[in-house]
């Protein structure tokens, strides 16, 4: 991982502004091969699959808006945007972690199957979609506003925790049809959901000790990255939404 | 509940013949054979029958006949035996009915109504055990135009795949077959020169060192697509639908995830793998441009990334949309692609022949000026060299076999690879089963499979007086229908023979 220690005269710095996607992801590789291992990303406006193919823990900045599939397929990286991250952060992602001092768009995380995901404020539809584990690999995001419907829809492994930090007082959730179709993985949400918000393959318990020394790491590593303090989060109550069902859809067919 | 269900088949044993050996009784995985110790008598529960042939052909003494079970409800033109018997299954169970293989349905086969020219007097054929003939065909965009500079080719071109036969394997996952039968699969694609493909569960690492042949998947439920899986592949292919179920995910189900395709899928063992039916993140044609251009860009732009489509009623126009977003390869899959397992009122009802889908893409791409950006493969029901002939005559770049290449292993297309009890180890991954495939037998059974479909393919180019199929390639002059309307013959943009 990056040494804190790092000066300021090892980080590269690139100006993003008029590359294509093609052209940028290009010098990411070229500078990563050259051994570059912390690089910020000036002027981006908008280009696409942001740190893919690289295979290496390197830290990049991004300043300015990435496009869609940031992270996509990424192995390794360690990103920080700020700003506000697009549709498909973190597709099908493999290790590596990503913070977005912002927003992020519809199905953050889709399909992952490692790495970390932090968002500072909402996310879009389908958040967490078909999230899967394996192994010793275990995707997290953590959300600190909250999401729109089909919230860790198809969830198959991983963990999604939505803070709600934005609600104000005795507001719900946003989304509904929350982990329709789940059938792994857990959906840890502070703040209030009602039961109609729910698919109807989810149910809900309270945090066991386990889960909460859990959760309370992962909100600590939430806080720290924005300055919030975790103590002051993990104050309010939290909910544990888990599949009914191993298999949701076992009983459908005649042989 | 007593089922109403008759026996499908009636097993006869020639008890001058049986020796007792209980081959059958072994050989059965649908409990068929059973014998019985105390009369010295091989006894048969003719109602699990499923005529898939294994003990017929096992059967050292020949003692064996399968024969359909004559049913004789009263003529009814309307409701057929398999009609009737379809609904007595639902009632019994209440469930979706579920099938294997392709459409075996009536639909007209329209490779079985067009017929391809040879030479005659006018110009000569030409006898390809004496002369060179060529079926390597390159798979990938191909340029608008070249240019040549003093050192030579000017022109960038971007990942072609170079294949020594016109015919690849279909995508076929492990967990749908066994590894056995990848195995097979790959080491045949690799002695012949051609691909096989993962499907998208994933790649076993036993098989990475085929990866120079092997196309991989990448499916809606994203099994087993990481970097290394990318970087292997010679071809990535991303996975929209398929013949047999079009607009339909995948369910499979959990008792078929063990410890071994759990690996390849990278999720954990006995859960179900669910692919949802679409890919959550392509809504749109500028969606699937986005994910084709991720995979470019996970892969640097080293290697072709393709698109396999159902074969359905705007083919044509998602085709020329798909040629648009960046895909190299179009494959289309039509109404007799076959799977591992699909609700039968699906595969027997949805999509379009692939005869017509092929014709109607290749035309739309030529009208649009793009037909050189992409290759089209087709996939579901080619039979044999004639129907790769046609194919590539009505426009296609090369072909996908699947239901032939598991015939080739021993596969009788008994339809009951749902069940995952498929007495040839194909169908299955059950660890008694699938070494009922032997990797070393199977990739010599598929070789000499693509190896008499090149013979052949040479003999029929050099009778039309053609040394290259690339000559063949979307040349429908060489083909005439026979029993076609004017409609069909104008969509597959052939003449009545004899005209």
């Amino acid at each position: 991982m990056i040494s804190s220690s790092m000066t300021e005269s090892q980080t590269v710095k690139v100006d993003a502004r008029a590359l294509s996607h093609r052209e940028l992801n290009a010098k990411l590789r070229e500078l990563t091969s050259n051994g570059a291992n912390r690089i910020e990303l000036h002027n981006v406006y908008g280009q696409r699959y942001i740190g893919t193919d690289l295979g290496k823990p390197v830290r990049i900045d991004i300043f300015g808006t990435p496009g869609n599939d940031l992270g996509a397929f990424m192995h390794g990286p360690r990103i920080v945007v700020h700003g506000n991250a697009q549709d498909g952060c973190g597709n099908t992602m493999d290790d590596g972690e990503i913070t977005v001092h912002g927003h992020a768009g519809d199905i953050l995380g889709l399909s992952a199957r490692g790495g970390k995901i932090f968002i500072k404020e909402d996310v879009g539809y389908r958040a967490g979609i078909h999230m899967k584990e394996y192994q010793d690999k275990k995707p997290v995001a953590v959300i600190g506003g909250t999401a729109q419907d089909f919230l860790g829809e198809y969830m198959a492994g991983g963990i999604l925790v939505v803070l709600g930090l934005n609600l104000k007082e005795g507001e719900r959730h946003k989304a509904s049809f929350i982990g329709t179709g789940m059938h792994g993985g857990a959906i840890y949400v502070r703040g209030e959901v009602q039961p109609f918000q729910l698919g109807k393959e989810v149910g809900v318990v309270e945090l066991d000790e386990n889960d909460s020394s859990f959760l309370a790491e992962l909100v600590r590593e939430f806080a720290s990255r924005f300055n919030y303090k975790a103590e002051k989060i993990l104050q309010r109550k939290f909910a544990k939404l888990f599949p009914l069902y191993l298999r949701p859809y076992g009983r459908l067919y005649a042989y | 509940m007593k089922t109403y269900l008759p026996p499908r088949f009636v097993v006869e044993r020639d008890d001058s013949r049986c020796i007792r050996c209980e081959v059958c009784v072994n050989q059965c995985t649908f409990d068929v054979h059973a014998y019985d110790a105390q009369d010295d008598e091989i006894r048969s529960r003719e109602e699990n029958c499923v005529g898939c042939h294994r003990c017929v052909v096992f059967c050292p003494t020949e003692a064996l006949t399968i024969r359909r079970n004559p049913l004789d409800y009263r003529e009814n033109y309307n409701w057929r035996p398999e009609i009737i018997e379809d609904i007595i299954k639902q009632s019994e169970t209440g469930g979706v009915l579920l099938t294997g293989m392709g459409n075996d349905k009536s639909y007209r086969v329209y490779w079985d109504h067009l017929v391809l020219n040879a030479s005659q007097v006018t110009n000569p054929s030409i006898d390809p055990l004496r002369e060179p003939m060529e079926l390597t065909t390159y798979l990938g965009r191909k340029p608008d135009k070249l240019e040549f500079g003093p050192l030579g080719l000017k022109t960038d071109l971007t990942s072609q795949v170079k294949i020594e036969v016109p015919v690849m394997f279909s995508a076929m996952s492990y967990g749908a077959v066994s590894l056995n039968v990848q195995e097979s699969l790959a080491r045949a694609a690799t002695q012949m020169g051609t691909l096989w493909n993962t499907g998208e569960g994933g790649l076993h690492p036993k098989l990475c060192k085929y990866g120079g042949n092997t196309t991989v998947q990448v499916a809606s439920g994203r099994f087993g697509v990481h970097p290394q899986y990318l970087d292997i592949a010679r071809v990535v292919e991303i996975k929209i639908g398929q013949g047999a179920k079009p607009g339909i995910g995948g369910h499979l189900p959990g008792e078929k995830v063990s410890a071994e395709v759990a690996t390849t899928r990278m999720i954990p063992r006995g859960t179900d793998a669910l692919s949802p039916a679409p890919q959550h993140d392509i809504y749109s044609i500028e969606d699937l441009a986005q994910l084709v251009y991720a995979l470019k860009e996970a892969t640097n732009y080293t290697k072709p990334v393709g698109v396999k489509i159902a074969a359905v009623h705007n083919s044509a126009a998602i085709a020329s949309g798909m040629v648009r977003a960046g895909a190299d390869i179009v494959v289309l899959d039509g109404l007799r692609g076959a799977t591992g397992a699909a609700p039968k009122i699906i595969r027997d009802n949805v999509g379009i022949p692939i005869e017509l889908a092929l014709a109607s893409v290749d035309d739309r791409l030529r009208r649009e000026g793009i037909r050189n950006q992409a290759s089209v493969v087709i996939a579901g029901g080619i039979r044999n060299s004639g129907d790769v002939a046609k194919a590539i005559a009505l426009g296609a770049d090369a072909v996908y076999i699947g239901t032939a290449a598991l015939v080739a292993l021993g596969c009788t297309i008994c339809q009951q690879c749902h069940t995952g009890k498929c007495t040839w180890g194909i169908c299955t991954s059950d660890l008694r089963l699938t070494k009922r495939v032997n990797p070393d037998i199977g990739a010599r059974r598929l070789s000499n499979l693509l190896r008499g479909w090149s013979l052949e393919l040479k003999d029929i180019l050099g009778g039309m007086g053609i040394n290259a199929l690339e000559s063949l390639r979307g040349n429908r002059l060489h083909l005439r229908g026979v029993g076609l309307t004017d409609t069909e013959l104008e969509i597959l943009g052939v003449r009545m023979a004899g005209s």
